[in-house]
């Protein structure tokens, strides 16, 4: 019997042990679970402050089996951009050098950084997973924190959109752009394989669920990751330069949904969540006016 | 006799020293931004860069925070690194200059001193650098141009000494030294390289071809945190040991001498000696060069090492006189001159008595003239 790409996924060795210090149901390191399974071992992981710099363990202890080099909150890919022209310099060519952070540490404080680093074409991986706000402080608000949203910054839920972060990414016209979710293990898995592979600067935006921040039940991550997606809050979406131009395809998860009519309503996927309990339908309209807004963005590549 | 020449002499500026200091110490990786005074460092670098003379990975980055996290991150993956800045671009990496000596990253880089704004300046003061002065990083001050392509030669042998693993900062007057020629000796290549043998990190390397997986700078509990931090200050005590054998060394290899943690002048037999940092220092020697009266009375200690700070040397030269001066080109608000401050703490902390008087001067770029001197030092020993 042939083997098919999910015995691949399940044997491909696991580099994120078992007892790390993350919270039950963490989407943060779900996903970078299936990160490492595709980069594999000859990988250097640059983390600024945020939750990964605490769930990958106290010292001296190491719950992730690759280099980690931990860094100041606004500095990773610019560390990252040094590590892999050293490595590079000393001859050692086929390193995989990842950045792996927040939204607050790569779409905020970093966003200068990350756009430094991208304008340069840096030979990296700058992964973000998005789990809509400072989580590791204790959930402040970010520009990646959706409108409506509590947070113990914004008692009355936040009243600004949320910062288009991929799509200024692809404008940027780096060499590989895509979206992924924690819900869809076999799609990050494959966007980071086909990322390993291409040289040059490579960005992943990751939507990670976050369980205490978001006020949900630790047991549905996947659930409240797979509901993002299915309202079209959340769009899976990958764009490669080739010799060609741009190559923009929308992932096989959110296919059935540039449909309006196919979507699930929005209700369903913000009532599963303490943080909109006290949503307005102002707020709950901009949230939809934001999604109209990427699918139509989006649209625009598709012709 | 003959005597083997060791390098060119070329008349050069001491932007231009510092990119020769450099280029000779053969940096794998350079990150830069530009700032005034510090940009013909960068200029120079990239375009030896560009025509191959210089063969470094150069990372144009856009900002200095950038600059120095990029050379960290280099310097952990084992290469020999380079960068350099002024003033306000300083204090923005500030963060990351901290971050590169809990990292034990052994980074070289040049400062043009430039005071801060506002209002806008671009003139010298030392100010800049000396609000790094809790930084974890060895801090050099140079005279001339000379000493400014040499120190940074030596403080690669003396940051990346195995005793050591500290980052180390070469500093140098903007425009006084920045943008002035003097004639410099470049030494020849093969003398440096068998100086300064390539960078050998002898601890954790970021490449998972040479070594297993490392996990650096996770959270650490204080009881393990204050180890790290300790292990820091005993590389800086060793870093004093390191930075008089390195001096000494240089002498023998290329036959100059800019001091080592200190240098003397006119010492013997004086009762007033004059403390100032770098090119402030050398000025006073001249000052006090030129006239007979003050050449029977006063002697200079040109500190070139703030950190680690000269101490002993310090203490020993201050008992045997009757009058300390210290001239600062810096001002702590609130405070006063802070090498003065330093002084004044050596001294109580040794028990020596010698009154020190603090004068601060040349802010902003202020011209410090030997009549500015001259008058300075006759009103304090009238």
């Amino acid at each position: 019997m042939t083997k098919t790409i999910y015995d691949e996924l399940i044997e491909r060795e696991d580099l994120v042990l078992p007892g790390n210090t993350s919270c039950p149901g963490c989407g943060s390191i779900l996903a970078l679970r299936y990160v490492l399974k595709a980069l594999g071992k000859d990988t250097i992981i640059v983390i600024p402050a945020s939750c990964s710099s605490v769930y990958q363990a106290i010292f001296p202890y190491s719950s992730i089996k690759v280099h980690i080099f931990n860094t100041a909150f606004a500095s990773a890919a610019a560390v990252a951009s040094g590590l892999k022209h050293a490595l590079v310099a000393k001859g050692y060519d086929d390193v995989n050098v990842l950045v792996w952070g927040g939204d607050g540490g790569l779409i905020d404080i970093g966003f200068a950084t990350v756009s430094g680093a991208a304008e340069r074409n840096e030979d990296i991986i700058v992964a973000v997973y998005d789990n809509e706000a400072y989580m590791n402080t204790g959930i402040q608000r970010s520009g990646s924190t959706p409108p409506g949203a509590i947070t113990t910054t914004t008692y009355a839920g936040k009243s600004e959109e949320k910062k288009p972060m991929p799509y200024l990414m692809l404008l940027h016209g780096v060499p590989y752009v895509a979206t992924a979710s924690s819900g869809y293990p076999l799609d990050l898995y494959q966007k980071v394989k086909k990322a390993r592979n291409i040289h040059g600067f490579r960005f992943l935006h990751i939507f990670a669920p976050c369980p205490p921040g978001w006020r949900f039940d630790d047991s549905k991550t996947v659930t409240v990751a797979k509901l993002a997606v299915e309202t079209g809050y959340w769009i899976l979406w990958e764009a490669e330069q080739t010799d060609h131009g741009l190559n923009f395809s929308i992932s096989g998860p959110s296919r059935p949904y540039i449909d309006p009519a196919r979507r699930k309503p929005l209700e369903d996927y913000l009532m599963l969540q303490g943080r909109f309990r006290d949503i307005s339908p102002e707020k709950i309209n901009l949230i939809k006016k934001y999604i109209d807004n990427q699918w139509e963005f989006i649209k625009r590549f598709l012709e | 006799m003959i005597t083997e020449s060791k390098g060119t002499v070329k008349v050069i500026t001491g932007n231009a020293a510092a990119a020769w200091g450099a280029r000779l110490s053969r940096p794998d990786v350079i990150a830069a931004y530009p700032i005034t005074p510090q940009t013909t460092i960068v200029e120079t670098l990239a375009r030896w860069v560009d025509t191959g003379e210089l063969k470094a990975h150069m990372i144009r980055v856009e900002s200095e925070h950038s600059a120095m996290a990029a050379v960290m991150g280099a310097s952990a993956a084992g290469a020999r690194t380079y960068t350099a800045t002024s003033s306000q671009g300083l204090l923005y990496m500030a963060e990351m200059i901290s971050w590169a000596a809990g990292a034990r990253t052994p980074i070289v880089m040049s400062v043009v001193d430039r005071a801060l704004g506002p209002p806008w300046n671009i003139w010298s003061e030392h100010t800049d650098a000396l609000m790094l002065r809790d930084s974890g990083w060895i801090l050099f001050w140079a005279a001339n141009n000379q000493e400014v392509l040499d120190s940074v030669i030596q403080a690669y042998k003396i940051a990346e000494h195995k005793e050591v693993i500290l980052p180390a900062m070469v500093m140098h007057d903007g425009f006084i030294l920045s943008h002035t020629t003097m004639p410099v000796e470049i030494p020849k290549q093969e003398l440096v390289d068998e100086f300064l043998p390539p960078y050998d990190p002898p601890h954790y390397v970021m490449n998972p071809k040479v070594s297993p997986p490392i996990t650096f700078g996770n959270i650490a509990l204080p009881a393990d945190y204050v180890k790290f931090r300790l292990s820091i200050e005993k590389a800086m005590k060793n870093a004093k040991k390191i930075i008089k054998k390195v001096a000494a060394e240089f002498k023998e290899f290329f036959g100059r001498w800019h001091g080592d943690l200190v240098s003397y002048y006119n010492t013997e037999g004086v009762d007033t000696i004059v403390i100032a940092l770098g090119n402030v220092a050398e000025q006073v020697e001249a000052t006090i060069d030129s006239s007979k009266e003050l050449k029977k009375r006063a002697g200079v200690v040109k500190v070139r090492a703030f950190r680690p700070f000269p101490k002993e040397e310090i203490a020993n030269i201050a008992r045997k006189v009757s009058n300390i001066v210290v001239i600062d080109r810096d001002i702590s608000f609130g405070w006063g001159g802070i090498l003065a401050g330093e002084v004044r703490a050596t001294l109580h902390e040794f028990r020596v008595d010698t009154p020190v008087y603090g004068k601060i001067m040349g802010i902003g770029g202020d011209e410090i003239l030997p009549e500015h001197i001259e008058k300075s030092l006759n009103e304090i020993l009238r």
